[in-house]
């Protein structure tokens, strides 16, 4: 559908003239400067509702796209549009920032931490659509600046060694992207005449880059998504930036910014590079396996309760990476949705710990316990979402890993079977630290702790309603990702000599 | 244009006691002025009736490229002299002297712009030396500046006996000095024992090698660049390193680009050891200007790579870079100058702790000069490195390509310390921060840092008319006449 109203732009855009509006406002009115930061996530939330009431469910192509003219000379053009990948995705983001910045207030400085939040909205948003290969990475690079500074400035214990950490393993990871995308481009332009950083054309034309030359180019940007995502081995500067994040950069962090390497993989990784895709498969999904159990078994391990919430998120990931390379409708979809999932949930769980260490000043495990007496509210809620991560029937998370883990059987069994591992693991290094946390008879200063207010309550009422709903009602959701996925994998299942087996093909079965 | 300035230059100098400010004012006017005359030059050049033309007796080019370089070094002087203005009375040094030096140095690097002959290029190379020899020792009572002239001074004229030798070994080999005839003759005729050639290359790049502050030849730079007054430093890294780079890249790029061949495989060695000896040894810097010195060190050696790439694109990614870099440097060593304060005391990082507090702007302006140099998207910086890496891996050059953007990794990490001290060491409370003392922002070196600003981050945002001028403003090699 075409449409002449700049949806996408405006959504891009709307975030990051709030962040300078929000920087603008005189020092002291911090009053004004929260109610425009609120104001604009708001508007963005809203906008990328329009996208989804916009977006046709049976769809398979880019939607809502837009393109102007950007770097005549390079053939670049802020080119922006939607599919039912990135939909969701567009979606999540556009929800989980309000959450963010109406559930945490900062303790010092609302102004910058409003502006670096909107503009970290902005980049964000613009990954999601953008399909220029140049303006992709101007977004994928952009995100990294205000979430450094939000880390360094209002995080906690050893936040600039987190936050360094984190600029610089992502940075080395895009440095290999930059050389990539800009060698796909001029091989590309040596092939056709043409140079462009269009990411549709690219992809497209066949037969442009060599089947050598692809595997690297594929390495190049792997590395830059598995630093991202983060894959196992580059995962280590999950666990500081995670723990050491304020709490609304945690929930952003794990909610939204994770997702842009997994999206990553698949929008630029198998979309470009099908065939180098399928060469890599093995390799990848054993890492993400590894990730799986690691994650796992390192999570069951922490005495720190934000920790351990982000080693969950190495664990949960290596789930998505599974999914996305087994190359099957279900296991895909499953990817996409548990990409979303992950969002909803660990972004709930940032929260929650977050409102425990605000309360009680110690996230360690160990001094914590009997909570559910003190904060019966606080611990049902936790319980859900706790559930949810776990991947409960009935809850988001399971939907998301039985697709993936039904998905991948097919075509990796054992690896699957290696993943079903990680599942029950998941179960219990989250119950046992509930069961420490909030079992018991509270002692001392756990006694006398708040339950949630009002405005927590309210902050954690549409997540906890998508949880639910996603759980029991996902299809339309994955009905709105099917068309998208099965368009990608018939992309790759034409450029390389995988096919996918008939059983895995659900969506499929009226075809031929 | 050259003259002009000249001209002016001697005006300044015959004027009497005039006015707080007016001599910066007046370099600023010079500046602009012999800016206007580049763009209207631009126009004359760039008219496809007229193109590039040749003058005195064919010694000098105006083309495109030399109009180019016109506006980078243009552009430099003004900035510069705008942070000089309020340093000088600072210091207690006001008067004609630094502005004229600094207009003549400029006048020096505009002729290396636009000469085409080797001759010239020494004559140009000379004039800005010997006025930079002077303006790094500016600071009398400053030991470290006096320190800086002489080293500067010992080393340069090195470098510059190195030049000459090179260009005599050149004439050699050749028989002229004058570009146009140089690559003419090269073309006509295959040299059976190009020796004395290649010998002749490897001096020229070491003579211009050593102005642009490419490892091997950079020893001077971090010492000069800490101990010389800080807005000289800033004169410095961006106008003297945009003249060595504007003779380097007509040199080998245009005139001796028959020998690709032979000279890129010493601009990939000279580049690689340019941008990780750059990087990694501004990481174990602890004064600001030190470390500054050093990146702009490896920022050499993108434009190196850029170089390297030996083509149109190539050599328009330089010239672009050049010139966003130009205004990043000169921000940079802008924050510095202030930071510094009286006698530029204080350069160590720790005086920059809590910068966003007490001065949130002059904070802000620095971080976004720091980022931009790091190569961060959204600001010139990062156009500026995608342009020159673009023209490497269009070159085949991946492993170079690989090797720059680590190296931009380890300098973010520079950029980022400073960025820390300015933003993150301070606890609420802290009361040695808050004795730190007051930074004052003059209006003229806050009008250069917004001009250097602004231009880093439209042309992030719009770079196309940049990217567009950069490249049109190729070299041209025309012969006079028969």
């Amino acid at each position: 559908m075409e449409i002449d109203f700049p949806l996408l732009s405006l959504l891009v855009v709307a975030p990051a003239v709030g962040a300078v509006l929000v920087a603008l406002v005189p020092k002291g009115n911090d009053a004004l400067a929260r109610a425009l930061g609120v104001g604009t996530t708001l508007v963005a939330a809203v906008l990328s509702i329009g996208v989804l009431v916009a977006f046709e469910g049976a769809d398979a192509g880019f939607q809502l796209t837009e393109r102007y003219t950007w770097i005549e000379d390079f053939g670049i053009a802020w080119n922006l549009g939607v599919d039912g990948i990135s939909l969701f995705l567009v979606v999540l983001t556009g929800l989980l920032f309000p959450v963010a910045v109406i559930g945490v207030r900062p303790h010092h400085d609302p102004r910058a931490y409003l502006a670096w939040l909107l503009l970290l909205e902005a980049g964000c948003l613009g990954v999601f659509v953008a399909l220029d290969l140049f303006l992709f990475f101007v977004m994928f690079e952009i995100v990294l600046v205000p979430m450094y500074f939000l880390i360094g400035g209002w995080g906690y214990g050893e936040r600039v060694y987190a936050a360094l950490k984190f600029f610089l393993f992502t940075m080395l990871g895009s440095a290999f992207m930059l050389v990539g995308i800009l060698a796909l481009a001029f091989l590309h332009q040596r092939a056709t005449g043409v140079l462009t950083f269009d990411l549709v054309t690219i992809a497209e034309a066949d037969g442009a880059i060599a089947q050598t030359t692809a595997r690297w180019l594929f390495l190049a940007f792997a590395v830059a998504f598995a630093v991202k995502v983060p894959v196992f081995p580059l995962h280590t500067w999950l666990p500081d930036a995670h723990t050491e994040a304020p709490t609304a950069g945690s929930v952003i962090l794990a909610g939204v910014m994770l997702k842009l390497g997994t999206y990553g993989f698949l929008r630029f990784g198998l979309y470009l590079f099908p065939e180098a895709a399928t060469y890599f498969a093995p390799l990848l999904v054993t890492l993400g396996v590894i990730g799986i159990i690691y994650g796992a078994v390192v999570a069951a391990m922490q005495r720190d309760l934000k920790r351990l919430v982000a080693y969950s998120s190495v664990a949960h990931l290596g789930f998505i990476i599974l999914g996305t390379f087994a190359f099957t409708t279900q296991g895909l979809q499953g990817g996409v949705i548990q990409m979303v999932n992950h969002g909803i949930s660990t972004g709930a769980l940032f929260l929650l710990v977050g409102m425990i260490s605000e309360r009680r000043h110690t996230r360690e495990i160990a001094k914590l316990g009997g909570l559910q007496k003190a904060a019966p509210l606080l611990a049902g809620v936790f319980t859900v979402v706790m559930l949810s991560s776990v991947g409960l029937p009935g809850l988001n998370g399971f939907v998301g890993e039985f697709l993936i883990l039904i998905g991948s059987f097919p075509t990796r069994r054992w690896w699957t079977v290696v993943a079903t591992a990680g599942v029950i693991l998941a179960a219990l290094y989250l119950l046992w630290a509930y069961q420490r946390v909030f079992h018991g008879a509270p002692e001392g200063d756990n006694a006398a702790m708040p339950d949630m207010t009002r405005r927590e309550l309210a902050v954690m009422a549409p997540l906890l309603a998508a949880i639910v709903f996603l759980g029991v009602y996902p299809k339309p959701v994955l009905e709105r990702i099917e068309p998208a996925v099965d368009r990608l994998i018939a992309h790759v299942e034409e450029r390389s000599d995988f096919t996918q087996p008939e059983v895995a093909a659900t969506g499929r079965g009226e075809q031929p | 244009m050259g003259g002009a300035l000249f001209l002016l230059t001697a005006a300044a100098l015959a004027s009497g006691r005039p006015p707080r400010g007016f001599y910066a004012l007046f370099t600023v006017i010079t500046a602009v002025l012999a800016m206007v005359g580049s763009a209207l030059a631009w126009g004359r050049v760039t008219d496809p009736a007229r193109g590039a033309y040749s003058a005195i007796g064919d010694a000098i080019m105006v083309d495109g490229f030399s109009v180019f370089f016109g506006i980078v070094i243009t552009v430099a002087i003004a900035l510069a002299a705008l942070l000089a203005d309020d340093y000088l009375r600072r210091e207690g040094l006001d008067g004609p002297e630094l502005y004229v030096l600094m207009l003549l140095s400029g006048t020096g690097g505009l002729v290396m712009a636009m000469a085409n002959d080797l001759i010239v290029v020494f004559l140009g190379l000379e004039t800005l030396s010997i006025a930079l020899y002077v303006m790094a020792g500016f600071q009398l009572r400053r030991l470290e500046s006096q320190e800086s002239a002489i080293k500067y001074f010992v080393l340069g004229s090195f470098s510059s006996a190195f030049l000459l030798y090179g260009i005599a070994l050149v004439y050699g080999a050749t028989g002229s000095t004058n570009f146009s005839r140089i690559a003419d003759f090269l073309a006509d005729n295959l040299l059976a024992a190009n020796g004395l050639l290649l010998a002749g290359f490897a001096l020229l790049l070491v003579g211009l090698g050593f102005k642009v502050a490419a490892v091997p030849f950079h020893v001077w730079t971090p010492d000069v660049y800490q101990g010389a007054p800080t807005p000289v430093t800033a004169f410095l890294a961006s106008a003297s390193k945009a003249a060595g780079f504007a003779a380097l890249l007509r040199v080998f790029l245009s005139t001796f680009d028959l020998y690709r061949l032979d000279w890129r495989p010493i601009m990939w060695v000279l580049a690689v050891l340019t941008l990780v000896v750059g990087s990694f040894l501004a990481v174990v810097q602890t004064d600001v200007k030190r470390m500054l010195a050093y990146s702009s060190i490896s920022h050499a050696g993108f434009v190196l790579v850029g170089a390297e790439a030996a083509s149109d694109r190539g050599l328009a990614g330089a010239l672009f870079y050049l010139l966003a870099y130009t205004f990043m440097v000169v921000g940079s060593f802008g924050v510095a100058t202030l930071v510094g304060r009286r006698g530029d005391a204080d350069h160590s990082l720790p005086a920059y702790r809590g910068l966003s507090q007490r001065r949130p702007l002059l904070a802000l302006a620095f971080t976004v000069f720091l980022l931009a140099q790091a190569g961060v998207p959204l600001t010139s910086g990062f156009l500026a490195k995608f342009y020159v890496i673009g023209a490497a891996v269009e070159a085949e050059s991946y492993a170079l390509a690989l090797i720059a953007m680590i190296s931009a990794v380890v300098s973010a990490f520079v950029y980022l310390r400073i960025t820390v001290a300015m933003y993150m060491t301070v606890e609420e409370g802290d009361d040695a921060a808050a004795a730190l003392p007051f930074v004052r922002v003059p209006p003229a070196a806050a009008l250069s840092l917004g001009i250097a600003l602004v231009f880093t981050v439209v042309v992030g945002l719009v770079p196309s008319p940049v990217v567009d001028f950069a490249r049109d403003a190729l070299p041209v090699l025309v012969s006079a006449g028969p």
